[in-house]
């Protein structure tokens, strides 16, 4: 069992990932595909090698404001969602305006952001948390939407408040939408931030991407793509593994059902 | 016989307009202090809604209701419910399933932190009392239907409540493990004392358990029978198959067959 768990959880992943590597290696062999349009996996690790120190440079910047829009999206998205799954008044009169706000593609937004805030840091900011707090919100709502209206019963027969449900019953049973909107809402925060260093930053992997592509080193472009893979595993991975930890009933419950 | 409960031609609608609902209709009843009570009826009778009604959570359209004298105005907090579905909550083990009414009913819910640990004794003394000894650390996905319902009925014992509101507590349950159900239930009353409203389509269970059965019609429900069940008690299972108990289950069937004008 042990050993089957391995090959699932770690011989399989790694395998298919080497023999996409190769592959893409093979096809630029084979196919004599130029440097300009598709560089071959082996140039683009080694772009990823020699402009080591710029890469990592940016990549910081790109995490960093990635995890701090991502935050105030956590804690804005948390909020919102109790307060639109506390009433039905509330649910109703800020569902539509919050449709709306996020049918808005947040490349749109960035040029407001930039004369707003200036290049910098604050607008891939704002657009990581402009991006990625709508799946939080729904989530949460939904979560309190479901309780079950006889255990509301039970609750308030005993004398509950609305705040006492939502404590003792709601909340808890919202976290597991909760963390699982956190695993969409980091990826989204991610497309948020390198969108914005595209148009308007200084920094960032975006920047580099796109300065790269100016000066026609496409190696750096692909490399600086799949930088920005890598690191969207790692924060996918870490918020699933926080969700884990902290809603394991939820996933035992479910399986011996 | 004091009343505790007293309810004097009740009637009471869901909804407003010409979207309402008739759910129950001039009702009028008595429960007395202790006495078990069983509501039988066709689903969709308005069993349910007279136990949402008696514990406040629903306000009748015109009546008189008392508890204990007093005009029902809201929740009751001398209640316990329990239903059909356990509703335990999941991320919590039996025990603290159990202990939910603590945190939240006074004068427990300012104790509970201090005295944590007697609340807890109880509980467990209670799960012990209906067979779950060695089961309170379990999660509620851990336990069979019956434990599960069996946690959800000690739940709403806790409190040590006035009313005991039980809705077809039994129904999803098989019929060995109901019939089980049935003796712990009987056994814990007995204990306790306490005053019960069971609500159930299952004739047999209502007048195994109960003192006095009322039948209601269909909607919108009326009390169409009020029938006292006079075998004596303690009653073991073996009675369930005596002609006297037949008798009774036989009447109360032909009554409900004739509430719903032949439908079936």
């Amino acid at each position: 069992m042990e050993r089957r768990e391995f090959l699932i959880k770690v011989v399989s992943p790694a395998t298919f990932t080497v023999t996409l590597f190769v592959l893409w290696e093979l096809a630029c062999r084979i196919f004599k595909i130029p440097l300009t349009i598709l560089p071959s996996a082996m140039d683009v690790f080694g772009a990823l090698w020699q402009y080591r120190e710029p890469i990592a440079d940016n990549s910081f910047v790109t995490l960093w404001t990635t995890l701090a829009g991502f935050a105030i999206a956590t804690a804005f998205g948390l909020l919102l969602g109790i307060a639109v799954g506390w009433h039905r008044a509330i649910y109703a009169g800020i569902y539509p305006v919050l449709v709306g706000f996020n049918s808005i593609p947040k490349v749109a937004v960035v040029p407001v952001l930039v004369l707003w805030f200036g290049i910098g840091e604050v607008p891939a900011i704002m657009t990581a948390f402009l991006i990625s707090f709508f799946p939080i919100v729904v989530n949460v709502a939904t979560g309190l939407a479901t309780t079950e209206p006889e255990l509301e019963d039970v609750l308030r027969a005993l004398g509950a408040s609305k705040l006492d449900i939502m404590k003792k019953v709601g909340i808890p049973r919202s976290l597991p939408y909760f963390f699982g909107s956190l695993k969409v809402a980091i990826t989204l925060a991610f497309v948020g931030t390198v969108v914005s260093e595209t148009v308007g930053a200084n920094k960032g992997i975006g920047k580099l991407m796109l300065d790269a592509q100016s000066a026609f080193q496409v190696p750096i472009v692909f490399a600086g793509l799949l930088v920005l893979a890598f690191l969207g595993i790692v924060l996918y991975a870490m918020t699933a593994l926080i969700e884990q930890r902290f809603t394991g009933w939820a996933f035992r419950g479910q399986a011996n059902r | 016989m004091s009343a505790l409960v007293h309810l004097d031609r009740i009637s009471m609608v869901y909804g407003r307009g010409v979207s309402s609902v008739r759910a129950i209709e001039e009702v009028s009843l008595d429960i007395a202090k202790g006495e078990f009570i069983a509501v039988v009826g066709p689903s969709g009778c308005g069993k349910s809604s007279l136990m949402r009604l008696i514990s406040g959570l629903h306000p009748p359209l015109a009546g008189i209701l008392t508890v204990e004298g007093n005009p029902v105005k809201g929740p009751l907090k001398s209640v316990g419910m329990a239903f059909q579905n356990s509703n335990l909550l999941p991320w919590r083990n039996a025990l603290e399933n159990v202990l939910l009414p603590l945190e939240i009913v006074e004068p427990h819910r300012s104790r509970i932190r201090t005295e944590r640990k007697q609340y807890r004794e109880k509980a467990i003394k209670l799960l012990e009392a209906v067979g779950l000894a060695g089961f309170t650390e379990k999660h509620p996905w851990e336990l069979s239907g019956g434990m599960q319902q069996r946690t959800s009925i000690c739940r709403a014992l806790i409190h040590e409540p006035d009313i005991l509101m039980l809705d077809e507590p039994f129904g999803a349950l098989d019929a060995f493990t109901r019939e089980e159900l049935w003796c712990t239930l009987r056994d814990l009353q007995a204990a306790r004392g306490v005053t019960v409203m069971l609500v159930t389509h299952d004739l047999r269970e209502a007048v195994f358990l109960a003192d006095t059965v009322y039948v209601m019609s269909s909607r919108p429900g009326r009390i169409v029978k009020r029938c006292e069940v006079k075998i004596a008690r303690p009653r073991d299972l073996e009675v369930t198959y005596t002609p006297e108990f037949q008798e009774i289950v036989h009447e109360l069937r032909h009554l409900i067959g004739r509430g719903g004008e032949g439908a079936h």
